[in-house]
């Protein structure tokens, strides 16, 4: 049985059709990137899986089960990361964790491990309205972690981030992938990010998968990097269209 | 350790840490009620000595001339002269009239400006008062005046036993606004604190992120009402407390009663608020929203002027208003000595209203 199972899944919004027939498969522990420039439909995409929008067409399975009807299952055993969410400014990284851990009927000492896990253990008294952007990161990913998530969902984590953040939490990501007990799906537009952490990339553009699989085994001699790929892939960049939605 | 750490102690304890936290609602939601009774209440409550303002424009000596001569004191200032008029009233008050001699033209531009309510010309001999007749005020200097002309004197003398002022409990302006102040206070917390906070959280998408975890709905709208209700108990208790201090307020009804209004106007407001805030997740179009429903109850539902000013065809309307509902009930409690009986069907009407609210606004809430 497969982590993920996507079954040719469509979704528009008014004129926009921003998932046209994808089907994708990830198995159990599986570090996976989405990667596409802004507006290919990777958060959307995210956001079905996520279970927080219903596909137009298409089917989705989590461990087997679908969202429709086991809803309250599969928000016990997801961790995800969305883009742009603002904590409330007036908690503390601690009394946001807390807060957050229980809704999953977490104990204080898995709240105190993922401040250790995400390096915010000097911050854990500090208003999230004071935290820097790559600081706001870890406290989502933190967040995340909290419930030991089988399967976790960060929506272009390092977006907007400096080479040091990201770095950071890169990191964190590579120390969780060494335990071997969460399958990920990631989201970005950042090349080395794929590069870097994931065993399987799929290549996402206006709704569709371009190409997927292993990055060595999606290079050849006319791409020697992602980036060239892509090119070769719709004659742009990754990094076109930036005030598109995505 | 195990009961702090559950969903609905965790999300009140927050969401009230989050209120506490926020400087101006300490001010907006305490300090401003109290500023304002003192205000309104200064004003409205200590008036001893009644002041009027009149100009006089004559081109002979009248009546009024010689009058002033002999009662008024006279004073220059910048100019100017001044004549001031006093006359000692025990039992109404005292009233104390200004006469500024003037030429027509800067008499008009001051009558305008609401400098003066009066203003006095002579015709052979005799005062000629000109004002607007729709003016209270003036028509009172009008009276007040001619009468004096009639019988000039410098202390008044009443048949005291024509008049008796009343000395009771419950009938000066304060008595009327501090219950017109808790129920608006109540509304305004409510209708800010809840709808404002729901659409602010789902512009953040922090309404998202917290739906996508095992939370329970219910759980956080509950924990946002509950630390709404304690707020709005805490900040009627300061303001009922300041009032009783400074003004001698009393509750002279039931107060069980008062307290099961009090939830019932919480439970209406707390479903309009919901009802409000269901969709949107842009604060521009939330704040609009909250406006025009707060504002017209502001100024119809007889908060800090009684509605029976209003023209006797749109009474009807206004008396179904939840906050004329709400006022009109707490005051009746306060000034009236009202229990059980007159506060039953003001508080399902209000039950009722909020509960519909409720379940509409949840009907179509969008959480993200």
């Amino acid at each position: 049985m497969y982590e993920i199972e996507v079954k040719n899944v469509f979704k528009s919004f008014k004129d926009v059709r921003a998932v046209r027939g994808i089907s994708l498969t990830i198995r159990a522990g599986e570090f996976v990137a989405l990667l596409g420039p802004n507006g290919a439909g990777k958060t959307t995409l995210v956001e079905m899986m996520e279970g927080l929008r219903q596909p137009d067409k298409g089917e989705i399975f989590i461990q087997g089960k679908s969202w429709r009807k086991e809803e309250k299952t599969l928000r016990k055993i997801i961790g995800l990361s969305l883009q742009e969410t603002r904590f409330t400014e007036k908690l503390t990284v601690l009394e946001t964790l807390r807060l957050f851990a229980s809704f999953f009927d977490t104990e204080e000492e898995r709240v105190k491990e993922v401040i250790e896990l995400t390096g915010l253990e000097h911050k854990q008294k500090s208003m999230t309205g004071t935290l820097s952007g790559g600081q706001r990161q870890r406290l989502a990913l933190a967040v995340a972690l909290l419930n030991h998530p089988k399967i976790l969902f960060l929506d272009e984590p390092t977006t907007g981030l400096d080479p040091h953040s990201r770095l950071d939490l890169w990191n964190i990501l590579k120390a969780l992938k060494d335990q071997g007990e969460t399958t990920l799906i990631l989201t970005t537009h950042y090349m080395e990010e794929a590069e870097s952490l994931c065993d399987h990339i799929i290549i996402v553009d206006e709704g569709k998968i371009l190409r997927e699989g292993k990055l060595a085994d999606l290079l050849d001699e006319n791409a020697s990097n992602l980036d060239e790929l892509f090119i070769n892939l719709t004659g742009k960049t990754l990094h076109e269209n930036p005030d598109a939605a995505s | 350790m195990k009961f702090k750490n559950t969903q609905i102690c965790q999300l009140t304890y927050t969401q009230f840490l989050e209120t506490i936290r926020e400087p101006e609602v300490l001010f907006w939601g305490m300090l401003f009620p109290v500023l304002i009774s003192i205000g309104l209440g200064l004003a409205f409550t200590q008036s001893s000595e009644s002041k009027f303002r009149i100009m006089l424009v004559e081109k002979n000596s009248s009546e009024l001339d010689s009058l002033l001569y002999i009662h008024a004191q006279q004073d220059s200032r910048k100019g100017e002269t001044v004549y001031t008029w006093k006359i000692k009233d025990e039992t109404l008050g005292n009233t104390e009239f200004k006469f500024f001699r003037t030429e027509w033209e800067p008499a008009i531009v001051a009558l305008k400006r609401g400098e003066v309510d009066v203003i006095v010309t002579d015709s052979l001999g005799k005062a000629v008062y000109h004002f607007d007749p729709h003016n209270a005020t003036a028509q009172l200097v009008y009276m007040k005046l001619s009468a004096l002309l009639k019988s000039p004197v410098s202390t008044a003398v009443k048949e005291t036993n024509f008049i008796k002022p009343l000395i009771l409990t419950g009938v000066r302006y304060i008595d009327f606004l501090i219950p017109g102040l808790i129920s608006f206070g109540l509304m305004s917390s409510i209708m800010w604190g809840v709808s404002y906070t729901i659409i602010e959280r789902r512009s953040q998408k922090l309404l998202r992120r917290m739906v996508a975890t095992p939370m329970k709905k219910t759980n956080f709208l509950f924990a946002l009402m509950f630390v709404r209700i304690l707020m709005n108990v805490v900040e009627a208790l300061f303001l009922f407390f300041f009032a009783w201090l400074l003004f001698g307020i009393r509750i002279q009804g039931n107060i069980a009663a008062l307290t099961v209004l009090f939830l019932a106007g919480n439970l209406a407001f707390t479903g309009i608020g919901v009802l409000v805030s269901c969709r949107t997740a842009k604060t521009e179009v939330g704040t609009g929203w909250i406006n025009a429903v707060t504002m017209p109850m502001m100024l119809l539902s007889g908060i800090f002027f009684s509605y029976h000013n209003f023209p006797e065809w749109s009474l009807g309307v206004i008396k179904l208003l939840p906050l004329t509902a709400l006022a009109d009930g707490i005051r009746s409690i306060f000034n009236e000595g009202a229990g059980w009986i007159e506060i039953i069907t003001p508080s399902i009407a209000l039950s009722v209203f909020g509960i519909i609210c409720f379940v509409a606004g949840l009907r179509f809430f969008k959480w993200y």
